[in-house]
């Protein structure tokens, strides 16, 4: 009878002792109710207290971000508090600085919700939403790059800053048996807030590109999680140099976009240098050209590195770097503030900081989204 | 049979001679980790102290009461675990909602001490030695305060052995390691003259 006669003890230990934490748990850690105000008021959320506030504000769909779940263990998930919510655990000190300590930063898994509080996050994190879109319509701009144009479900909307990326979900096909994330930068614009445009170039072995360019079809629906990413445009009067390569380009869309439609293209001189190999890999020059000429400070410089004979072409020839450099020594107001936004492959993107640290930018005004 | 050993002997043998860190190299993980840092070493040798001696009560209660007369001894190290994880539980929500002064010393490593191997240990020395009630209570207690000992210990020489000139490679853990081997010895050293056991 032992077989029976084992389980029956274990099961009965156990419940004495669960019974024991449950009511422990309702006398001792009942806080009742507790009001969470986020951002003076633009959120108030009246949730049960007693548990972490990671957890809590999870729950209500404020996702605050967090590699390790609640652990104390990342340090990713810190909020400014404006209310006292106790003193400061030892688990958090370590990941906050004196200045972070100062300004009453603290980590939300470590903070227990007892009483009601008040807290500032960063705007942006309300924004972060999962949308189930549908893919509207997908468009080559060239040979390897496709324009994906995504609409959103029609009660949702995002809010951005240009130059945010989406992560962009690949559920599992042919022998990817799990899904895979990838983050695009949006080519929309912020006004058009019921829909995302992605431009996607071919990897060759890319998990990700491969589907977008060989399986996904129009009217298939797909998830994506955004906004995200703090590469966006300063608002500041200096000149912004903008480079890019490949799909670089759609950042640079959606600020130009942007700029046009809240008139503010003209505020600032932009110099936009776009780079690529041979002509089939430039596209949108039409659109560029067309801005160039009519707005006096926005300027457009393509460049081909490896122009094929015979092919007319009028942009400059040569690697983005040495025409840029050209441009700097001959064209570019360098006695003016100066601001770089850089958008291409890691590669790229070094070499543009050296052109640009030679030619006396600033290192911590020059901003970048490497892929 | 109930080992015949004078419970003072016994007291300050789980201390020193057998110290459950140094010479059973129990609960290793936290004392290492957390013993960088004076303060935080001295709350988790009260808090490992308090947690032993209640859950070594407990479980000897378990054992006694329990599992010897329905013959389930067999059964005693998920007892004992559960046994142990829902008393930390129990008593970081009293010391959370009781005071938060003492929450912040001793309650924010209590879950840190459910995984911590030497309570476990102990809660089956005490049934392979089949301690009396009060043998048990001191047994756990002096274990408890041999750990707590020891772990403050451990901390006051890294903060000397952090000034001091030692060869990159040892740095960290290594030399720890070499200074709690050191530490054994100096423990064991005694044990002529008392054995737990």
């Amino acid at each position: 009878m032992n077989f029976i006669f084992a389980p029956l003890i274990i099961s009965a230990i156990s419940s004495v002792l669960a019974a024991l934490i449950y009511i422990t748990d309702l006398i001792a850690n009942n806080y009742g109710e507790v009001n969470i105000s986020i951002n003076n008021g633009k959120k108030d959320l009246l949730v049960k207290g007693g548990s972490p506030l990671l957890a809590t504000l999870a729950n209500e769909k404020v996702f605050l971000p967090s590699a390790c779940g609640g652990k104390g263990t990342c340090g990713a998930c810190k909020v400014k508090t404006l209310s006292d919510v106790g003193p400061v655990m030892p688990t958090e000190i370590p990941y906050l600085s004196p200045a972070e300590l100062n300004d009453s930063i603290r980590l939300a898994c470590q903070v227990k919700l007892k009483k009601d509080i008040s807290i500032q996050i960063p705007e942006e994190l309300f924004n972060i939403q999962q949308y189930r879109a549908r893919v509207e319509k997908i468009n080559d701009v060239t040979h390897d790059i496709k324009e994906v144009h995504l609409a959103l479900p029609e009660s949702m909307t995002i809010s951005f800053k240009t130059g945010q990326y989406v992560q962009f979900e690949v559920p599992p096909y042919r022998k990817i048996k799990t899904p895979t994330f990838r983050a695009y930068s949006m080519a929309s614009e912020p006004a058009e807030n019921n829909k995302v445009e992605l431009l996607i170039r071919l990897v060759p072995g890319g998990i990700v590109t491969t589907y977008v360019h060989e399986v996904l079809q129009e009217g298939q629906e797909i998830n994506v999680t955004g906004p995200f990413g703090d590469f966006y445009v300063r608002d500041t009067d200096a000149t912004m140099i903008c480079v890019a390569g490949g799909s670089g380009m759609a950042p640079f869309k959606s600020i130009f976009k942007n700029m046009i439609t809240t008139g503010t293209i003209n505020d600032r001189v932009i110099w936009y240098f776009f780079g690529a190999k041979t002509s089939i890999d430039m596209y949108y020059l039409d659109w560029l050209y067309a801005l160039d000429e009519k707005y006096p400070n926005f300027h457009f410089v393509a460049a081909l590195s490896e122009p094929e004979e015979g092919t007319k072409w009028r942009g400059a020839t040569g690697l983005i770097t040495e025409v840029m450099d050209q441009y700097f020594q001959a064209s570019i107001n360098k006695d003016f503030p100066l601001e770089g936004y850089l958008c291409g492959s890691p590669g790229m993107l070094d070499a543009c900081m050296d052109v640009m640290k030679k030619n006396n930018m600033q290192e911590d005004k020059i901003y970048f989204d490497k892929f | 049979m109930t080992p015949d050993l004078n419970l003072m002997s016994l007291f300050i043998g789980s201390i020193f001679t057998s110290n459950i860190l140094l010479a059973n190299f129990l609960g290793m993980c936290s004392f290492i980790s957390i013993s960088k840092n004076m303060q935080s070493s001295n709350g988790l040798g009260i808090a490992v102290t308090v947690v032993l001696t209640i859950t070594g009560i407990i479980n000897w209660l378990v054992l006694n009461y329990i599992l010897i007369p329905t013959n389930l001894l067999y059964l005693r190290y998920i007892i004992f675990i559960i046994v142990i994880a829902s008393v930390v539980q129990i008593l970081e929500m009293i010391i959370d909602r009781v005071s938060q002064s003492l929450y912040m010393a001793l309650g924010i490593f209590l879950p840190l001490i459910t995984v911590n191997c030497a309570i476990l240990g102990v809660a089956l020395f005490i049934e392979i030695r089949q301690y009396s009630f009060w043998q048990t209570l001191l047994y756990s207690l002096g274990s408890g305060i041999g750990w707590w000992m020891a772990i403050v210990l451990l901390a006051a020489m890294r903060k000397k052995i952090e000034k001091s000139p030692i060869p990159e490679t040892l740095q960290g853990t290594g030399i720890t390691m070499i200074t709690i081997g050191m530490m054994a010895m100096a423990f064991i050293g005694f044990s002529g003259m008392l054995t737990v056991q």
